[in-house]
């Protein structure tokens, strides 16, 4: 199976899911003994071509045009039709990030396909990929098939591969091979203007290795430093279920949930969150679980790698001061 | 401005999902349906920019005869009419399929502006929007959170991840998928809700606009998913049990 891997960066800056999917990539090439291509698309942005060459693909696509510096689905549909229609791949695989919710079904209608996205992994049966998805905000899974020909467009969730199993080149690094594309200023019909921040302190939880989250568990605004201290002593950052943010306790860009961000650190630790799929779908993916909660069915418990029940108000400062002692000590 | 705006019917969210053995979709029998949550940010949004600067909303929903119900729902706050776009057998579609469908139920309408929701609560397949901005040849953006309409032109706050946003700007016609969230959807009044028995609902049977029967995905099966994970439960005293922790962490999991 010949695969396309689209990666995704901006201002020169990796989007790091890139690099699960590059993992998922990897492993479906390798399973169907097909070839893997991985395409770098922008401005500027060769030394990333060369980064993504260290990694164990056949071949890297650099596709750098004046229009593709700052995205817009137009742009980076036509250029990567263009780029499909010449590089004919069977599969074309995509992070499932905000930025390719909003051009890949575009791309595959554009191709005459279908896109099977937001997935959180696939099998091979006997050569047969099946895809795995969700339905019903997490409640259910679906195995989902294309049918027909190919190029077959799909999207893996953030959180679905770990990026640390994407394999290195065997001998070095993979060509680079640059890509022209025919773009021109009077195709593209969006305008991109600033980008911005609201929240002054606005971090980049995605990238944050522990996260320490709050839920309704935490009772009063005026409990949260108690959690603070315990991110800190841990090294971790704060963030919270969609209630807590809802109720401006804590900055909406600290939401971890379906409708805030999708993170996968190393490790979650969840005080007073039951665990609602709207939540879940946010932290699923993070390697370690660790939950504190009053109730010993709530459903957070079904995820978590260690659970303590109990009273969040006693076990916080508890933990806090562990962590301290060992830490001096 | 003509807008459409496109809600769609789903399981009532504290629904008990039932998987038919051996089937694709959940019992539909026994459980409630409801306005997909997101698409009546679409709906509140769509109402706001006719109040502003005037025109029309037509609410389109596609499923079986019940979704003439979130039709209803979208008369009666306010939107001033409907198209119903009739297929029983709605789920099995593909999104491609579904977008087609839409797409030529309401081309001839050519509206100013299509609205969505971000997606649905139930297939959550998220491509609806994007699709019909492709078939319907329009410009598109999605996950926006402001919309300011100005000569024939919009300029959008589009969500971006990790608390980014965008300005951009683009020309009507379009589509535009709203983020949930935007603003705070109204509920329909009394008075709302008798005007409603007056606004017209028009039926088209999906098999009549000469769609081709040509999917390009085919859900296998859904079923629960499996739990992946054994949770060690930790007891003791509020110190002992932090020490368990630290330690498990540190030693067994290491992540610390």
């Amino acid at each position: 199976m010949k695969i396309l891997l689209i990666t995704e960066q901006r201002d020169r800056k990796w989007n790091k899911v890139s690099f699960e999917t590059l993992a998922a990539a990897q492993q479906i090439a390798q399973q169907s003994s097909g070839s893997l291509s991985g395409a770098v698309m922008g401005k500027g942005v060769a030394t990333l071509a060369a980064e993504l060459a260290g990694s164990q693909l056949d071949e890297v696509l650099l596709i750098e045009h004046e229009l593709l510096e700052n995205y817009t689905p137009d742009a980076y549909t036509i250029a990567l039709r263009q780029v499909v229609e010449s590089a004919k791949p069977d599969l074309i695989l995509l992070p499932h990030t905000y930025q390719v919710r909003d051009f890949a079904p575009k791309l595959a209608a554009s191709l005459g396909k279908g896109m099977i996205g937001d997935c959180t992994g696939y099998r091979d049966e006997n050569g047969k990929l099946i895809f795995v998805r969700q339905m019903f905000q997490g409640r259910t899974a679906a195995d989902v098939v294309f049918v027909g020909e190919g190029p077959w467009v799909a999207s893996f969730q953030a959180g679905a591969f770990r990026a640390d199993l994407a394999a290195k080149h065997a001998t070095g690094k993979a060509p680079v091979n640059a890509v022209s594309v025919d773009l021109k200023p009077e195709q593209i019909r969006t305008k991109p203007l600033e980008l911005f921040r609201e929240a002054k302190q606005a971090v980049d939880l995605t990238q944050a290795p522990i996260l320490v989250s709050i839920g309704r568990g935490i009772k009063a605004p005026e409990n949260i430093p108690m959690a603070e201290n315990l991110a800190k002593a841990i090294g971790g950052e704060i963030c919270a279920s969609r209630p807590i943010c809802d109720e401006g306790w804590l900055p909406m860009d600290r939401q971890i949930g379906s409708s805030g961000q999708t993170v996968s650190p190393k490790l979650y630790l969840a005080l007073g969150i039951s665990g609602a799929i709207q939540h879940v779908v946010g932290m699923k993916g993070s390697r370690t679980i660790a939950a504190v909660n009053k109730d010993q069915n709530a459903p957070i418990f079904e995820i978590a790698d260690y659970g303590i029940v109990g009273d969040l108000f006693e076990i916080v400062p508890a933990l806090t001061e562990e962590l301290e002692k060992s830490k001096s000590g | 401005m003509k807008i459409g705006v496109c809600v769609k019917q789903v399981p009532a969210k504290d629904a008990p999902l039932a998987i038919v053995e051996g089937a694709t979709w959940i019992r539909e029998s026994d459980i409630g349906f409801e306005t997909n949550e997101p698409d009546s940010f679409a709906l509140e949004e769509g109402l706001r920019l006719k109040e502003k600067h005037g025109g029309e909303v037509v609410a389109i929903s596609m499923g079986p005869d019940r979704a003439k119900q979130t039709i209803k729902e979208a008369l009666a706050k306010g939107a001033d009419r409907g198209i119903h776009v009739a297929d029983t057998q709605f789920f099995k579609l593909d999104p491609l399929t579904s977008a087609r469908s839409l797409a030529a139920a309401i081309k001839d309408e050519n509206f100013d502006l299509v609205l969505t929701g971000l997606q649905s609560d139930d297939q959550g397949f998220g491509q609806t929007g994007v699709l019909l901005a492709e078939l319907l040849g329009r410009p598109h953006a999605t996950i926006i959170m402001a919309i300011e309409v100005t000569d024939g032109r919009m300029k959008l706050k589009r969500e971006l991840e990790a608390g980014w946003f965008q300005w951009v700007e683009l020309p009507l016609p379009a589509v535009i998928t709203i983020q949930s969230g935007i603003n705070k959807p109204r509920y329909a009044t009394l008075k709302g809700i008798m005007a409603a028995k007056k606004k017209e609902i028009t039926t088209v049977e999906r098999a009549s606009l000469g769609v081709p029967d040509a999917p390009t995905q085919r859900v296998e099966r859904i079923y629960i998913p499996h739990k992946t994970k054994k949770t060690e439960f930790l007891t003791g005293q509020p110190k002992e049990v932090a020490a368990k922790l630290v330690e498990k962490l540190r030693h067994e999991a290491r992540v610390l």
